[in-house]
């Protein structure tokens, strides 16, 4: 049995243990884990989510008995303060010695504190350990409480960034003040930290640059910071985040061997000077440097226990310090040689726009071939492409521009060309140190049938979850390349796709969940995958509404509410095409206060209520109906709204009436049930007021008639409509929405989006268009009658509900008593309330 | 709020002191849940109609602590029977209470009977 242990409990020092744990010779090893801190490993990378409703627990890397389960002894709150290599212990700070026959050094680093007349004063801090932010919590609590809200941010790189959401968090005014001409000095250019800092400043963050430090103004507490330059800045409070320096005393001090600016030296086995301890993660020093990000910290950790359990493995010559995250709301990249520091001769090309707020710039070799390095300022949704295109040294596009431009020949098709073509050792996942040779691999010898299986047994995608699409990408093309075809089967319970469910519901005219499964199941009960997509087929082919089977529907539609965080629901009466006169506001307004509900206007410009407990909504929507309002269906998989600008009712720009249009369109599409919400717009002129052109289904009236667009959608990735027909009459709209929607309705895949549906579309929009204007399928017949049949059917499913008390008695929280959940705990929020936050 | 957790342990059906009359049947959803009131307890009881079995257990959900569990959809997974949280889709094994799709604590689970169309859930207390 050899004695392992480690010296710090950060996240390197727990990557190590986790790893160890994970290596087939554990049980030869007894782990012991030695943390100065009075807590177990905590993601450190996250802090300023802490000040965002995060606890301490939240943020831990391992449960809390991961530890013991795993037979790790773990002291927290245990400083060592020795090492004796002939003997081989350790002793901590109370004099008490163990015995190794390994040891990590994983100390990591220290903040450091520049030598700064004053930086002792009250209201200066750190920003590094969770400790560090419950005292800057507290001080900034005083401070608010005096009025003072003024506080700076000593550092404006990687971290400073961070610690200045932190504080912005904190509901202080954060001033970012930075030495260097540039906002993360290291990673980015002028251009890059020009288009960063507008950003942050637009959300009120303030940037001071080349500033360097002189004094700290004040008596006991701080007051503000003289700048060398004589100008000055006042501020209540510091935080200073202005670099790192290693925690190697106690290895100086055995005599290790250690760099001259500090850090424990380290070969590429991360052997110190002494072969049997190791020092790993940011107090290590390898090929001259501390790299102070996570992913090399990992890397070490996991050669580092291969070395140990008698592998051969070793770092990397050249360590990537590629970055991409999201900070203060900025989406932030740089990858390669970014900043050109080998000097090569290279032609930059670089993309501003200061409109939409990006900047993206790249670094090639002169003679086109390769790409060298890169920084994306606002949007780095290219980052993996980019990334991989690099490190793999892949030959670039005929125009090089065309890899941040996007190829402008209208032909689409993705940066990095087929994902199947990368070599098998491009790192796909980089947190996680996943190549592509591991996730084909592992699917290939039978060990991973999907995504699920690949994340299990790789663990890739689990860190930053940056490269999941790439991933899901890798496994569909690896899955199809060996003839394992990707049948979308809804769930276990089916053989069946949604659209061959659809098809067999509607010829063998099922009514109910029990006789689809009995008839068309492989012997299951169902579940929360099946039971909801059954449930939305059935009312769009039925018109069934949500109260005929209510056990089967999802969360929301169970209760035509949408179930909030505490388990109470909202209430949304219809408004369609965000018309309503002053009484219908009054009428609102009044079952809002009646009911005590937190009430705001949605981005579907519409009125919601919250907070209404079960027991509630009925008699909410009973109010609702006698003033004339009808469900306005927020809770479903269905149309929304259809959004309208003022139009030519009223606009001396409108060119038609696009309120009245609305109005009818959503009346007639409101209830039907689809496979994902539908969202329309309606704009009365090409200013486009209305935003139709991001909707599912957009109006644009223009001279002769309307356009007609489909296929946009928000969302994660938002996308614009595409031009369906032009100039058509009322009439001829509706007669291709009918079509348009029932055919997407049909054949759409369980909660796809139309603007997916329409991406994936075997001849996209032109193939659309000879469906529904040119009838090239011979359908257009039986869509036309579908939707007629469901627009006819409909009635308001809570007028529906709350006349039939067998469908109102499942409104109540209990069964057996009419009383409300006791749990249920509402504080203020401005002028209303909101329930309690999550613990 | 590791209190209120405390309140719910499994009861086996040796354990059972008291068989605490809840509703008739018709109550309860056929292939659903609803929410039993006992003492200062929310239990959610299934009535697995298509293999004819009920079940009962914690209504608060361990992911975020909420009292909705017998708000979700029924099932089975590879022939467990079990409920998914209607907030997260968290699934629970009906029978032992393990978390299915994860790694979160198991919930409580208590013995029920049926005598005379009325539902009866078996306490230790």
């Amino acid at each position: 049995m050899k004695n392992i242990i480690v010296i710090g409990n950060g996240m390197v020092g727990y990557k190590f243990c986790e790893k160890l744990v994970a290596n087939k010779s554990y049980s030869s090893f007894k782990l012991t884990v030695f943390g100065e801190e009075p807590r177990r490993a905590y993601d450190r990378v996250h802090l300023s989510e802490f000040y965002d409703g995060k606890t301490a627990e939240d943020l831990s890397m391992s449960s809390a008995t991961w530890y013991k389960e795993n037979n790790i002894n773990l002291h927290v709150s245990e400083m060592i303060t020795e090492i004796d290599r002939v003997n081989k212990t350790v002793a901590n700070h109370r004099g008490i010695k163990y015995n190794y026959d390994y040891l990590i050094l994983a100390t990591g680093s220290s903040a450091f504190v520049p030598p700064i007349p004053g930086v002792e004063k009250e209201g200066v801090f750190v920003y590094r350990t969770i400790e560090d932010l419950e005292a800057t919590e507290a001080y900034a609590k005083k401070l608010k409480a005096n009025g003072k809200v003024e506080a700076a941010v000593l550092g404006g790189g990687l971290l400073g960034l961070e610690a200045a959401n932190a504080v912005k968090n904190l509901g202080l005014n954060a001033h970012v003040v930075e030495f260097a001409p540039r906002l993360m000095p290291r990673q980015l250019d002028k251009g890059a930290s020009d288009m960063l800092q507008a950003k942050i400043e637009d959300l009120g963050l303030k940037v001071h640059l080349s500033k360097q430090t002189q004094f700290i103004q004040g008596d006991n507490a701080i007051e503000g910071l003289q700048y060398v330059d004589d100008t000055e800045l006042k501020v209540d409070m510091l935080v200073i985040s202005a670099g790192i320096r290693p925690r190697d005393e106690v290895a100086r001090e055995c005599g290790l061997e250690v760099g001259t600016r500090g850090g424990v030296l380290v070969n590429n086995k991360m052997q110190t000077s002494d072969p049997n301890i190791y020092a790993i993660g940011e107090c290590a020093l390898l090929n001259s440097m501390i790299y102070g990000l996570v992913a090399p910290g990992y890397d070490m950790a996991e050669i580092t226990v291969n070395q140990i359990t008698g592998g051969t493995e070793e770092m990397p010559e050249y360590i990537d310090m590629s970055t991409q995250l999201k900070l203060i709301g900025t989406e932030v990249a740089s990858f390669g040689d970014a900043l050109n520091d080998s000097k090569e001769e290279i032609d930059e090309i670089t993309y501003v726009n200061k409109r939409s707020g990006v900047y993206k710039k790249i670094n090639v070799t002169k003679d086109g071939k390769k790409l060298l390095g890169g920084i994306l300022i606002g949007d780095s949704s290219d980052y993996n492409a980019l990334f991989q295109i690099y490190n793999t040294g892949m030959k670039l596009p005929e125009e090089p521009e065309d890899l941040i431009l996007g190829s402008r020949g209208g032909e689409g098709g993705s940066l990095l060309g087929d994902v199947m073509d990368l070599p098998d050792d491009a790192q796909i996942c980089s947190c996680e140190s996943v190549t592509k040779g591991e996730i084909c691999g592992a699917i290939q010898n039978g060990e991973a049938n999907d995504l699920g299986d690949i994340v299990s047994c790789t663990k890739a995608g689990t860190g930053c979850g940056g490269c999941k699409p790439m991933v899901k990408d890798l496994v569909d093309a690896t899955l199809k390349s060996l003839g394992r075809v990707v049948k979308d089967n809804v769930c276990e319970h089916f053989d069946h796709n949604r659209q061959e469910l659809y098809d067999l519901i509607q010829v063998k005219g099922y009514t109910t969940f029990n006789e689809v499964l009995d008839k068309q199941g492989n012997g299951g009960h169902g579940c929360e995958l099946c039971k909801p997509l059954v449930a939305s087929l059935m009312a769009t082919i039925h018109a069934d509404t949500a109260n005929k089977e209510y056990a089967i529907q999802d969360s929301n539609d169970r209760f035509l509410a949408n179930i909030q965080r505490n388990g109470t629901y909202s209430v949304v009466p219809r408004i369609a095409g965000g018309e309503i006169t002053s009484q219908g506001l009054i009428d609102l307004g009044e079952i809002g206060k009646k009911y005590d509900l937190y009430t705001k206007i949605t981005g579907g410009v519409r009125i919601d209520f919250f907070g209404a407990t079960l027991n509630q909504l009925p008699l909410i929507w009973k109010d609702l109906i006698d003033k004339g309002f009808e469900s306005g269906h927020a809770y479903g998989k269905s149309l929304r709204t259809v959004k309208s600008c003022v139009g030519s009712t009223w606009c001396r720009y409108g060119m038609d009436e696009s309120v009245s249009f609305a109005i009818e369109l959503e009346n007639r599409y409101r209830g039907m049930r689809s496979p994902h919400k539908i969202k329309g717009g309606v704009s009365g002129c090409i200013r486009e007021c209305a935003e139709a052109r991001g909707k599912d289904f957009g109006l644009i009236a223009v001279d002769g008639g309307w356009n007609l667009y489909v296929g946009g959608n928000g969302g994660a990735t938002p996308r614009h409509a595409e031009l369906l027909a032009e100039q058509i009459d009322n009439d001829t709209v509706i007669k291709y929405l009918d079509r348009f929607l029932m055919y997407y309705m049909r054949t759409a895949k369980p909660l796809q989006r139309t603007a997916a549906w329409l991406d994936r579309l075997d001849g996209g929009i032109e193939h659309l268009k000879e469906i529904v204007i040119n009838d090239k399928l011979d359908i257009a017949e039986d869509l036309d009658k579908e939707m007629q049949t469901l627009v006819n059917k409909f009635e308001c499913e809570w007028k529906q509900a709350i006349e039939s008390p067998e469908m109102m008695s499942r409104f109540s929280h209990f069964v057996n008593s009419n009383d409300d959940d006791e749990n249920l705990v509402f504080v203020p929020l401005r002028d209303q309330k909101m329930p309690e936050h999550w613990k | 709020m590791e209190a209120i957790l405390d309140q719910y342990k499994t009861t086996k059906l040796a354990d059972v002191k008291v068989w605490f009359e809840a509703a008739a049947i018709a109550s309860f959803p056929s292939d659903g849940g609803a929410c039993v009131k006992y003492k200062n307890k929310q239990i959610a009881v299934f009535n697995f109609a298509r293999t004819n079995t009920w079940y009962a257990c914690q209504n608060i959900c361990p992911h975020k602590m909420e009292m909705v569990l017998s708000r979700g959809m029924i099932g089975d997974d590879k022939g467990i029977p079990k409920v998914a949280c209607p907030l997260h889709k968290k699934t629970f094994s009906l029978e032992n209470g393990e978390n299915l799709n994860g790694d979160i604590e198991a919930i409580a689970t208590y013995p029920v009977k049926i005598e005379n169309n009325k539902v009866f859930i078996g306490f230790a207390e």
